[in-house]
């Protein structure tokens, strides 16, 4: 791993602790994931316990400890949604992908997560691909649409 | 000083200190899970809820938090305080249906059984632990980790913690007795911490006394205090004090 980058992540916030959240992000934007050797540099750098990382890290459903994939699969599990059927089109991808939701695909490059509403309910059933939306998502669709991501 | 009521009883009390202060000073007992005089006030257990009239609104809040405040009045043991604590302690209860402290807390309430069940935990997550490992220790190994339900008091990755000094202050400071530190031979263990370290022997009686990593924590921070008092257990470091001070030529007797 490149402690320089995250050397200039963490210099980036001046070392502080109260930016703990924003340097956390750019991590995870970083490798799609908090690695561990990252968060123990920044537990040098800032000098803060390490409890005090992973008491945020593992507090906010944004963070993941685990390596994501290279596109992260959002699948709307909403009030609107699930009315949809959505739960069709989340069992449809699970079979596409051969993963579980909340998991990740061996060759890295899908995870695939619930969401809890998206807020464009008219859209229902929803699933969003990195920052994609996709509205009124068909089984048959599903297909199509994952093979537009690499 | 600040006068309020607790109980119909007159009570003064010093500027920000809290209700739970002002009522044990007066010998009011309001009772507390996670609270301690030594530790910032949490608010986790919510065992020590009070009714608080002010201004003719009453409302209920957690003693050991809420400061006190001028011509309030304060009930620790109303109807609507009654009817609190007793829900409170069930839910406990129903967390931690084998802890002795909880039991005792939730038969004074009235309550034999809990109508819930849940998994059997000894942990009410009161974070009196976290705590003092912060503010009195200073190393902060363990911490609240998740959120929710999945809440939970650990280590980081759950491995043994590369800054627990295996000092037992959470041990001892755990109100459920869920924490619990364990001396085998040479080794200091906290299985919940997945903490073991090897104990420094005492340079006179040979027993193994503190965890090597506590003593070289504690030297660096007063090393003026010589080398000798880290080599040795605390009962024959009085043993040694004390033959020092009888075979002192009494007239000139130093206390070291």
């Amino acid at each position: 791993m490149d402690l320089e980058v995250i050397d200039k992540i963490a210099d980036r916030y001046k070392r502080k602790e109260s930016a703990l959240i924003g340097i956390l992000q750019d991590i995870q934007a970083q490798y799609n994931y908090l690695p561990k050797e990252a968060l123990l540099h920044i537990r040098e750098r800032l000098s803060i316990p390490l409890t005090h990382i992973l008491g945020v890290a593992t507090f906010y459903n944004i963070f993941t400890l685990k390596p994501r994939g290279r596109h992260l699969i959002n699948v709307c599990m909403g009030t609107a949604c699930h009315v949809k059927g959505v739960v069709r089109i989340l069992e449809k991808i699970e079979r596409e992908l051969g993963i579980k939701t909340g998991e990740t695909t061996a060759d890295l490059r899908f995870s695939l997560e619930p969401i809890r509403c998206l807020g464009c309910c008219s859209l229902a059933p929803v699933v969003k691909i990195d920052g994609d939306i996709y509205g009124k998502v068909k089984q048959e669709k599903v297909s199509r649409i994952l093979k537009k991501y690499e | 000083m600040i006068k309020l009521t607790i109980d119909n009883r007159e009570v003064e009390a010093r500027e920000g200190a809290t209700i739970l202060e002002a009522a044990r000073k007066v010998g009011i007992e309001i009772p507390t899970l996670c609270y301690h005089q030594a530790l910032t006030a949490y608010g986790a257990c919510r065992v020590c809820t009070v009714e608080i009239i002010r201004k003719e609104w009453s409302r209920l809040s957690t003693a050991c938090t809420y400061p006190v405040q001028k011509g309030i009045e304060v009930k620790t043991n109303s109807e609507k305080v009654k009817r609190a604590r007793k829900m409170i302690l069930e839910m406990l209860l129903a967390r931690c249906p084998n802890v002795k402290k909880i039991k005792d807390l939730a038969r004074d309430m009235g309550i034999e059984k809990p109508r819930f069940e849940l998994d059997n935990e000894e942990c009410i997550l009161c974070g009196l632990c976290v705590r003092v490992c912060e503010e009195i220790v200073g190393v902060s190994a363990i911490a609240f980790f998740n959120r929710g339900t999945e809440r939970e008091v650990n280590t980081p990755y759950e491995i043994n913690s590369d800054v627990c000094l295996g000092c037992g202050a959470c041990a001892v400071v755990c109100p459920t007795e869920a924490i619990k530190a364990e001396d085998i031979k040479e080794i200091r263990k906290i299985p919940l911490w997945h903490t073991e370290l090897k104990k420094r022997k005492c340079r006179l009686c040979g027993e193994f006394f503190a965890p090597e990593v506590e003593i070289d924590f504690l030297k660096k921070k007063d090393a003026r205090l010589g080398e000798e008092i880290f080599e040795t257990c605390p009962s024959c470091r009085k043993k040694e004090l004390g033959n020092k001070i009888l075979y002192t030529n009494s007239r000139r007797r130093k206390y070291v």
